[in-house]
C-alpha cells in the first residue's frame, strides 16, 4: 500500500465505524473491497493488518451491529473473509476472538440486522472467502455455520440463496481436497466430517417431498458437477444417482428444470463421461418421463454433447422433434419426421401436450424451432439431418399461422385455432426458416418456402416484426439458391421470384409504418448489392417504381428511413441502377445530383444517422471508383471533409478519417506493414518528391481536418487520426526528399496554431499548408505517446485507489479544502 | 321470454324480445344488398348503360328483411345500438301502425339522419319517369336472366322512403344518454351502454328486478374515435344476445389501414386518382387522421383530398360536437380548446375540401391527381357512379374498398371491363372473435344468443375453428324467421309493503339471521309494480255520515291461527307422555318419519317431517291434551 494510501485510511476507517456519517455508495465500498483483494493478493494480509491497526479496530464495531448500517457490516464481513483467507491472519484475527464474533451466533447473525438481505449475503461472501484453509474447515465445524448456510439455502432473497448453495459447493470441495493424498475412500461414510453433514442434507433433501428443496439440492449438485472435476465427485454421483433415479418416480416429477440442469452437468463433467455410472440410462428415462416442453432442454443438452450412445442421441433429437411432427401429422404432410418413424405412439402425446392451452402450445413449438435453430450449426448436430420435414414443418406451421394451412384432424384444426395470426410463433418459424436454407430440399419444397414468404411479404395481416423477419428470411433463400450452370448469377426459380416480389416492395416503401419501411429498404440493399450486376435483376428492377420511391425516401420524416434510403440509393448509384426521372410536373427542371442531395443530406439533416449512413456510401463510392466521385476526386474529398469536420457526431468525424484514409491509400498505395506476408503490388509510380505526394492533400485540406481530430474530445476519433497520421508518417519515410526543414518559419506558427488547439482552443483554421511543414510536424509529434495514452481507458486517472479513498472522505465532508468537483 | 328473430342478416340485425309485459324491438337493420341487382343510376346520361339491350333502368329499391312474424304495431320500443342498425326505421314506423317508441342516442340519431338523407338524395335526384313492377311477379321473375330469377323474395323488396318518412320516423325518438335508466311501464328498465364502435353506438341492457338480458351489437374494442366499450356493466347477465361482429374476422383492421394508405400513395405518386366509395361517416373519421398523419411523411402535402356527399359538411362538423361521445383523448382536446378531429385542420389548410355534389363549386375547384371520398358504397347510386364511369379507364387510378358491406367484386361488375385498379382492404372495427372470447369470459353470462352463422366457421374457411363462437354452455343460435324460447323461467317479483303495513309486523327469529312474520294485507297492482297495503278496517259501525262504500270487497278477516315451525325429537316427546302419565308407549320407525304408539289409549301418533297427525277414537279430551303436548315441542309465530 502506497503511503499516501495509508495515511488517509484511518479517517476513512474512522467514518466508516462511524454510523452517523453518512455511508458512501454501494460502488464505493465495492472498489474499496476490491482494492484490498488486490493488496491481500499480492502480499501478506496479516501485515496489512499490523502496518494499519486501524482496520482491526475497523472490524471491531461489528460486535455492536445494530450501530451499523447494513451494508457497512456488510462490507465488514466481506472484508474480514478476504482477509481471513490467509491462514497466518485468520490465525491472528482467530485470537482476538474477531472471527466467532463476526460469523458465529455472537455476530449479526439472527440479530436485528439479519434482516437485511445485504448482511445475509455479506456473511455468506465473507464465508465463502474464508474458507480457503484447512483451519476455516474446523472453525465452520466448531462455530455451527453449515447449518446456518443449509438454512439460508431457501432464503427469501434469490441472491442469498443461490450465493448459499455455491458456498456449500465450495466448502464441500475444499473439505474433500484436505485428505488430498491417494484417491478418494469409494464410500462417503469415510469422508470428513464436514463432507459428510452436507452430502446427507443434500440426501435429505433429495428424499423430501416439498418441491423447493429438492431444487436447492439439484442446484448445489449442478453446481458442483459444473465447476469440481474432481474424482470423489464420480464417488458422489454413484451414491447419489439412485435417489435422483427415485424422483424420476414421482408424477409429476419434482423440479424438473433443476433436475434437466443437473443431469446435462453431470453429462459433461469430463470425470463422469464414462457409461459406468448408468447415466445414459437415467438421462433415456428422463427424456421419457418430462412433460414435452421439459424434455426439450435435456434434448437439446444431450445431442449437444461431445460423446454420447447413438441411441440415446437418436430418442433426444425424435423428442426434440416430436411437436413438429405432431404438426405434420395433424396437416399429413408426406414426408415423416424421424421422430415420427416408429415413434408414432409418441405423438398423440405430444398433441396433448400441445392442445391444452393456447399459451402451452405457442410456447413449445417457439421452444423447439429456437432448440432446432441452435442445433443446426453445430458439427455434432444428428446426421444426417432431416432438411426436408424440417422445412415442411417450418411451411406448415407459417401457413397455419396465416389460415392458409389445410388441416386434415382435429388436432389439425385446434392448432389452426392456436396459431392463426399468433406473431410470436411467426417470428420464430419465418427465423427458423431462415436458418433452413443453409441446407438442401427437394426443389417442391423449395418451390413451396418461396410461396409462403411471399405470402408473408404481400399480406397486409403481417406485423412490422415479421414483416422484417420474413425479408431477412427471403435474403437467406436468396443467397443459398444454387447458380445455375449455365451462367447468370440466379437461378430462374429465384430470378423468378424476385420480379414477383419487386411490385410488393413499392407498397411496403409507401406503408405507413417506418419499421417497415426501413426493412424493406434494407432488403434493397442487400439484393442490390448481390443481383445488381444481373441483367434480368436489373430490367425488372429499373422497370419498378423501386428506384424512383426510394429516392423520395430521402426525405422520410423518419430518421432510421432515412439512412436506409441513403445506404439504398449509395448502392443503387454504385450499380448504375439509380436514373434521374424526368420530373412529370416540371419537364425543363434539372434535378439535383444524387450526389448533392446526399451532400446536403450531411450538412443538413438534424439525425445522427442519416449522415453517417452518407458518410458509408461516400466512403464506398471512394473505394469503388463511383464514376461521380471519379470525375474529381480532390474536390469531392475536400467538399465531404469540410463538412464532416464540423459535425457534432463523433461517428460522422470518425468515418470521414477513413474517408482520409482511403483518399490517402489511393494516392499513396496500400500500406506495406497491413500484412507482412502480401505480396506488395506494384504501386504506380509515386511521385519521387514527398512535396508532390502531399500537395494533394494539403489541397483538400486533409491535414487540417486530421489534426483538428487528433485532439478531438471523442477519443475513438482521436485514435483512429492518430493512425492515419502515423500510417501517413511511414509513408512520407520513403521518400528521398524527406528530411525537408524542420525550422521554417511556417512549422513554427503550425506547431504554435496545434499546441492552441491541444488546449482546446480549435477556432483558428490552420490555413495553407506547405507539405514539408507538414512533413516536420508530423516527425515532431510524440504520435506514438499519444496512441499509448489514448488506448488508455478515459477514467484511467481518476481509478487510482487514492482518488477512491479521496473520493469517500471528500462525501463524508472530512477532507476540509475540498475542491469543488468539476468533473 | 321468447325472441322473435326477423333477421338472418348477422350485422344488420332486427329482433324482438318479449319480456315480462313488454315488447321491444332490437334494432332495425336495413339490408341493401339486393340493389347490387340493379343498374346504377349515373347522374348523367350514360350511353353505355342506356344502350344495354332488354330491361330498362330501375329505380333503386331496397329490400326490408323481416316477415309476418309478429304484428309490428305490437310492439312497445324499439331500441336502437348505432346508426347502421337503424336505416329501416320508416318502413317500421310509418306502414305497420307503430304507436310506441324509439330510443336511441343523440349522435345515433343526427347521423342516422345524415345516412337516410344521403340516400334519399340519391334516389331523388335521378327521378324516373316510369317504375317497373310486374317483375316482382314470381312467373316474370322466373323469366328474368340469372342472377335476377334467382334472387329471394323479391316481393319484399320497397321502394326506398321519402323524406317526409324520414322525418317523420326520427320525431318518433327519443333521446337517451348513455348508462340513462329508463323504465318501460314499470315493468322493465332499459338502459344504453357505450360499445365503443361508434359514435354514439350502444349495447343495451334489459333487466327487471330479478332478470337482465344484454344486447351486445355493433362493440368494438380497438382504440378509435368513439367512447371505450362498456364491458363492466354487462356482467351478471342471464341471456347476452350477440349481433354485429366483424364481417372480415381474418382482417386485421391495422393491416387494412396500412394496406389503404400505401396503396393511395402509390397511386397518387404515379399521377393517378383514388377513389374511396365510403359512408359518410364512421371509418372515414378515422381514414383523416391516419391520412393526416401519413400525408407529409409520404410526401403527398399537395394532393388535394374531396369529401362529396350532401351530408359531407354535416357529418364533418357534427363529428367535432359530439365530444362527450368520444374517447378520452378526443374529449381533452375539447378543453384545450381544440377540435377532436384534425380533418379541421385538413379542412383549414385546404387539403381537405368537401362538397354537397358533384355540380357547383366541385368542378371548378376539381384538379387531377385527387382522392376522393364519396358514396354509396354500393356503386349503384350516388356521386360514386360518376367517378367510376370517369376514372374506370384507366389503369393508372385505382378504387379503395373499405366498407365491408358490400361484395366488391359484385359491386364493381356493372362497370366491367374496367382499367382501374381495385383494392380491397375492408375496415371493420367490430369485434372479432377472439375477441368475444374474452369478452364472453370476462362477463360471464349465463347464455348468449347469437346468429347461426356465428356458430360455425365460414363456409369458405370451414376448417378455421378460430372464426366462430366458443363458449360454455354452447351458444343458442337463431336464423331469420325462428322465434327462440330464452332458456330461463322468471322465479321471482319484487312487491313493495307500504310503511305503516310494515310496521305492523313483528317479526320472530327462527333460526339466527332469519325471522318471519305473517302479513295480512291487500296487494295492490298496477303499472307493472306491486304493493302490499294494510288491509282495510272493518267499517265504523255506526255514525258515520258516509255512505258504507266498498265494504262489500273486503275479505274476510279471520282471526288466523298462528302458524308452526320445527321439529318434534321423538325421545323427548316420549319422556313428556311418560310424565303426563301414558304409558305402553312404542316406537316404530317408518320410511317418512315415526309413528309413537299409545297401546292402552288405542292411540297412534304419527310424527313425519312436515305434518304431524294424532289419530284417537273420538276421543276429544285426549285429542287435545296430545296436541298441546306436540305443540310444546314447536315454535308459533
Amino acid at each position: 500500500m502506497d503511503p499516501e494510501c495509508s495515511q488517509l485510511l484511518p479517517a476513512l476507517c474512522a467514518v466508516l465505524a462511524d454510523p452517523r456519517q453518512p455511508v458512501a455508495d454501494d460502488t464505493c465500498l465495492e472498489k474499496l473491497l476490491d482494492w484490498f483483494k488486490t493488496i491481500a493478493d499480492a502480499g501478506s494480509s496479516l501485515l496489512l493488518l499490523q502496518e494499519n491497526p486501524c482496520l482491526v479496530t475497523l472490524l471491531c464495531p461489528v460486535l455492536k451491529p445494530q450501530d451499523l448500517s447494513p451494508r457497512v457490516l456488510a462490507f465488514l464481513l466481506r472484508l474480514a473473509g478476504i482477509l481471513a483467507a490467509q491462514e497466518d491472519c485468520f490465525q491472528h484475527l482467530q485470537q482476538g476472538d474477531l472471527l466467532p464474533r463476526l460469523f458465529g451466533e455472537a455476530g449479526p447473525l439472527g440479530g436485528a440486522a439479519w434482516t437485511a438481505p445485504t448482511v445475509r449475503s455479506g456473511w455468506i461472501q465473507g464465508l465463502c472467502s474464508l474458507t480457503q484453509h484447512p483451519s476455516a474447515l474446523c472453525f465452520l465445524a466448531h462455530s455451527g455455520a453449515v447449518d446456518t448456510i443449509f438454512s439460508l439455502q431457501g432464503d427469501s432473497s434469490l441472491f442469498v440463496a443461490s450465493a448459499a448453495g455455491q458456498l456449500l459447493v465450495h466448502i464441500l470441495g475444499l473439505s474433500m481436497q484436505a485428505p488430498a493424498e491417494g484417491h478418494p475412500s469409494l464410500q462417503p461414510a469415510h469422508w470428513p466430517a464436514c463432507a459428510q453433514k452436507i452430502v446427507g442434507h443434500i440426501e435429505e433433501s433429495l428424499r423430501a417431498t416439498a418441491t423447493p428443496q429438492v431444487t436447492q439440492a439439484l442446484n448445489v449438485l449442478t453446481t458442483m458437477f459444473s465447476h469440481c472435476h474432481d474424482p470423489w465427485t464420480q464417488v458422489l454421483w454413484v451414491h447419489l444417482s439412485p435417489l435422483v433415479a427415485c424422483l424420476l418416480e414421482k408424477d409429476p416429477v419434482p423440479a424438473a428444470h433443476s433436475l434437466v440442469d443437473l443431469l446435462l452437468s453431470v453429462a459433461r463433467s469430463p470425470v463422469l463421461s464414462s457409461s459406468s455410472c448408468g447415466l445414459w440410462d437415467t438421462l433415456a428415462q428422463t427424456l421419457s418421463r418430462l412433460r414435452a416442453s421439459q424434455a426439450g432442454p435435456l434434448a437439446l443438452g444431450i445431442l449437444k454433447l461431445q460423446e454420447c450412445p447413438k441411441a440415446l442421441r437418436a430418442q433426444a433429437f425424435a423428442v426434440l422433434l416430436q411437436p413438429l411432427t405432431c404438426v405434420l401429422e395433424a396437416t399429413t404432410q408426406a414426408p415423416g419426421l424421424p421422430g415420427s418413424v416408429g415413434g408414432t405412439a409418441d405423438a398423440p402425446l405430444t398433441a396433448g401436450m400441445l392442445l391444452p392451452s393456447k399459451a402451452a402450445c405457442v410456447g413449445l413449438l417457439c421452444q423447439t424451432l429456437a432448440h432446432l435453430e441452435l442445433l443446426q450449426p453445430l458439427p455434432q448436430r444428428p446426421s444426417p439431418w432431416p432438411w426436408a420435414p424440417l422445412l415442411s414443418a417450418a411451411v406448415t406451421i407459417l401457413r397455419l399461422c396465416n389460415g392458409s394451412a389445410t388441416p386434415t384432424s382435429d388436432t389439425g384444426t385446434h392448432l389452426c385455432a392456436f396459431l392463426a395470426g399468433c406473431v410470436r410463433v411467426q417470428r420464430a418459424a419465418l427465423d427458423f426458416l431462415g436458418t433452413l436454407s443453409q441446407g438442401t430440399g427437394p426443389q417442391e419444397l423449395v418451390t413451396q418456402v418461396f410461396a409462403i414468404l411471399l405470402e408473408y411479404l404481400t399480406s397486409p395481416d403481417s406485423s412490422p416484426t415479421v414483416l422484417k423477419k420474413a425479408f431477412q428470411a427471403t435474403l437467406q433463400w436468396l443467397q443459398s439458391s444454387p447458380k445455375p450452370s449455365g451462367g447468370g448469377d440466379l437461378e430462374p426459380h429465384a430470378q423468378l421470384f424476385l420480379r414477383e416480389l419487386l411490385p410488393v416492395l413499392p407498397k411496403r416503401l409507401c406503408s405507413p409504418c417506418w419499421d417497415v419501411r426501413d426493412s424493406g429498404l434494407e432488403f434493397l440493399t442487400q439484393t442490390v448489392r448481390r443481383w445488381g450486376g444481373q441483367a434480368g435483376f436489373r430490367h425488372a428492377l429499373l422497370a419498378s417504381e423501386v428506384p424512383e420511391l426510394t429516392e423520395q425516401l430521402l426525405r422520410d420524416p423518419e430518421s432510421y428511413v432515412r439512412a436506409s434510403a441513403v445506404a439504398a440509393m449509395g448502392q443503387l448509384s454504385s450499380r448504375g441502377l439509380h436514373i434521374i426521372p424526368a420530373s412529370p410536373g416540371h419537364p425543363g427542371a434539372q434535378q439535383k445530383s444524387l450526389l448533392e442531395e446526399l451532400l446536403h443530406i450531411l450538412s443538413t439533416d438534424s439525425e445522427g444517422f442519416p449522415r453517417r449512413a452518407v458518410m458509408q456510401v461516400f466512403t464506398q463510392w471512394l473505394r469503388d471508383s463511383h464514376a461521380d466521385v471519379a470525375a474529381d476526386t480532390e474536390h469531392f474529398v475536400a467538399r465531404v471533409l469540410r463538412v464532416a469536420s464540423q459535425d457534432l457526431d463523433w461517428e460522422v468525424r470518425a468515418q470521414g478519417l477513413e474517408l482520409a484514409l482511403v483518399f490517402l491509400e489511393q494516392t499513396l498505395g496500400q500500406p506495406s506493414s497491413s500484412c507482412p506476408y502480401a505480396m506488395t503490388p506494384p504501386a504506380a509510380a509515386p511521385p519521387s518528391l514527398v512535396a508532390q505526394a502531399l500537395q494533394p492533400f494539403c489541397r483538400v485540406q486533409l491535414f487540417d481536418f486530421a489534426f483538428r481530430a487528433l485532439f478531438d474530445c471523442d477519443r475513438p476519433v482521436a485514435q483512429k487520426s492518430c493512425d492515419l497520421l502515423l500510417f501517413l508518417r511511414a509513408k512520407t519515410a520513403s521518400y528521398s526528399d524527406q528530411q525537408g526543414s524542420s525550422s521554417g518559419p511556417d512549422v513554427a506558427s503550425l506547431e504554435a496554431a496545434l499546441q492552441r488547439w491541444q488546449a482546446g482552443d480549435q477556432g483558428q483554421p490552420l490555413g495553407d499548408l506547405e507539405p514539408e511543414a507538414v512533413v516536420a510536424v508530423l516527425r515532431s509529434l510524440d504520435l506514438e505517446g499519444l496512441r499509448g495514452a489514448l488506448a488508455e481507458s478515459s477514467d484511467h486517472a481518476e481509478q487510482s485507489p487514492l482518488s477512491l479513498l479521496q473520493d469517500m472522505l471528500a462525501t463524508a465532508g472530512i477532507l476540509g479544502e475540498n475542491e469543488a468537483d468539476c468533473y | 321470454m321468447k325472441l322473435y328473430c326477423l333477421s338472418g342478416h348477422p350485422t344488420l340485425p332486427c329482433n324482438v324480445l318479449k319480456f315480462k309485459s313488454t315488447t321491444i324491438m332490437l334494432d332495425c337493420g336495413l339490408d341493401m344488398t339486393s340493389t347490387l341487382n340493379f343498374l346504377p343510376l349515373p347522374l348523367v346520361q350514360s350511353p353505355r348503360l342506356s344502350n344495354l339491350p332488354g330491361w330498362s333502368l330501375k329505380d333503386g329499391n331496397a329490400f326490408l328483411d323481416k316477415t309476418e312474424l309478429i304484428d309490428l304495431s305490437t310492439v312497445d320500443v324499439i331500441l336502437i345500438s348505432n346508426y347502421h342498425c337503424m336505416m329501416a326505421l320508416p318502413y317500421i314506423t310509418e306502414h305497420t301502425g307503430f304507436t310506441g317508441t324509439v330510443y336511441a342516442t343523440e349522435p345515433t340519431v343526427q347521423i342516422g339522419r345524415l345516412l337516410m338523407e344521403e340516400l334519399v338524395n340519391f334516389i331523388e335526384r335521378v327521378p324516373k319517369a316510369q317504375s317497373a313492377s310486374l317483375w316482382k311477379n314470381k312467373d316474370i321473375q322466373r323469366l328474368l336472366p340469372s342472377p335476377l330469377k334467382d334472387a329471394v323474395e323479391v316481393s319484399t323488396w320497397r321502394r326506398c322512403y321519402t323524406m317526409q318518412e324520414v322525418n317523420s320516423a326520427l320525431s318518433k325518438i327519443q333521446l337517451v344518454g348513455y348508462s340513462q335508466k329508463i323504465e318501460l311501464f314499470g315493468a322493465v328498465q332499459v338502459t344504453p351502454l357505450s360499445s365503443g364502435y361508434a359514435l354514439g353506438s350502444s349495447n343495451w341492457i334489459i333487466q327487471s328486478h330479478y332478470e337482465k338480458v344484454s344486447y351486445v351489437s355493433g362493440s368494438s374494442l380497438l382504440t378509435t374515435h368513439p367512447q371505450p366499450m362498456d364491458q363492466a356493466s354487462l356482467k351478471n347477465s342471464d341471456v347476452l344476445v350477440l349481433t354485429g361482429l366483424t364481417q372480415i374476422p381474418t382482417a386485421n383492421p391495422d393491416g387494412m389501414v396500412g394496406e389503404f394508405c400505401s396503396n393511395l400513395a402509390l397511386t397518387v405518386r404515379n399521377g393517378g386518382n383514388v377513389l374511396v366509395p365510403c359512408y359518410p361517416s364512421g371509418v372515414i373519421y378515422d381514414l383523416l387522421e391516419c391520412l393526416y398523419q401519413y400525408i407529409d411523411s409520404a410526401g403527398l402535402s399537395n394532393i388535394p383530398f374531396y369529401f362529396i356527399s350532401p351530408v359531407a359538411n354535416s357529418s364533418l362538423e357534427f363529428s367535432q360536437i359530439f365530444a362527450e361521445w368520444l374517447c378520452h383523448n378526443k374529449q381533452t382536446k375539447v378543453y384545450l380548446p381544440e377540435p377532436p378531429f384534425p380533418h379541421a385542420e385538413l379542412i383549414q389548410t385546404n387539403k381537405l375540401k368537401h362538397y354537397p355534389s358533384l355540380h357547383g363549386d366541385f368542378s371548378s375547384d376539381f384538379r387531377q391527381p385527387c382522392v376522393v371520398f364519396t358514396g354509396h358504397p354500393s356503386l349503384r347510386f350516388g356521386d360514386v357512379v360518376h367517378f367510376m364511369e370517369l376514372w374506370g379507364k384507366s389503369s393508372l387510378n385505382t378504387v379503395i374498398f373499405t366498407e365491408p358491406d358490400f361484395s366488391y367484386l359484385e359491386a364493381l361488375a356493372p362497370y366491367q371491363p374496367l382499367a382501374m385498379k381495385c383494392i380491397y382492404c375492408p375496415i371493420d372495427t367490430r369485434l372479432n372473435f377472439i375477441q368475444v372470447s374474452k369478452l364472453l369470459k370476462e362477463v360471464q353470462p349465463l347464455h348468449v344468443v347469437c346468429p347461426e352463422q356465428y356458430t360455425q366457421p365460414p363456409p369458405a374457411q370451414s376448417h378455421r375453428m378460430d372464426l366462430m363462437i366458443d363458449c360454455q354452455p354452447p351458444a343458442m343460435s337463431y336464423r331469420r324467421a325462428e322465434v327462440l324460447a330464452l332458456p330461463f323461467k322468471r322465479r321471482y317479483e319484487k312487491i313493495e309493503i307500504m310503511p305503516e303495513l310494515a310496521d305492523s309486523l313483528v317479526p320472530m327469529e327462527i333460526k339466527p339471521g332469519i325471522s318471519l312474520a305473517t302479513v295480512s294485507a291487500v296487494l295492490h297492482t298496477k303499472d307493472n309494480k306491486h304493493v302490499l297495503q294494510p288491509p282495510p278496517r272493518p267499517a265504523q259501525p255506526a255514525g258515520g255520515k258516509k255512505r258504507k262504500r266498498g265494504s262489500d270487497d273486503i275479505p274476510d278477516c279471520k282471526v288466523l291461527k298462528p302458524l308452526l315451525s320445527g321439529s318434534i325429537p321423538v325421545e323427548q316427546f316420549v319422556q313428556a307422555l311418560e310424565k303426563h302419565g301414558f304409558s305402553d308407549i312404542k316406537v316404530e320407525d317408518t320410511a317418512k318419519g315415526h309413528i309413537v304408539l299409545l297401546q292402552e289409549a288405542e292411540t297412534l301418533i304419527q310424527i313425519e317431517e312436515d305434518s304431524t297427525h294424532i289419530i284417537c277414537d273420538n276421543d276429544e279430551m285426549l285429542r287435545v291434551r296430545l296436541r298441546d303436548l306436540v305443540l310444546k315441542f314447536l315454535q308459533k309465530f
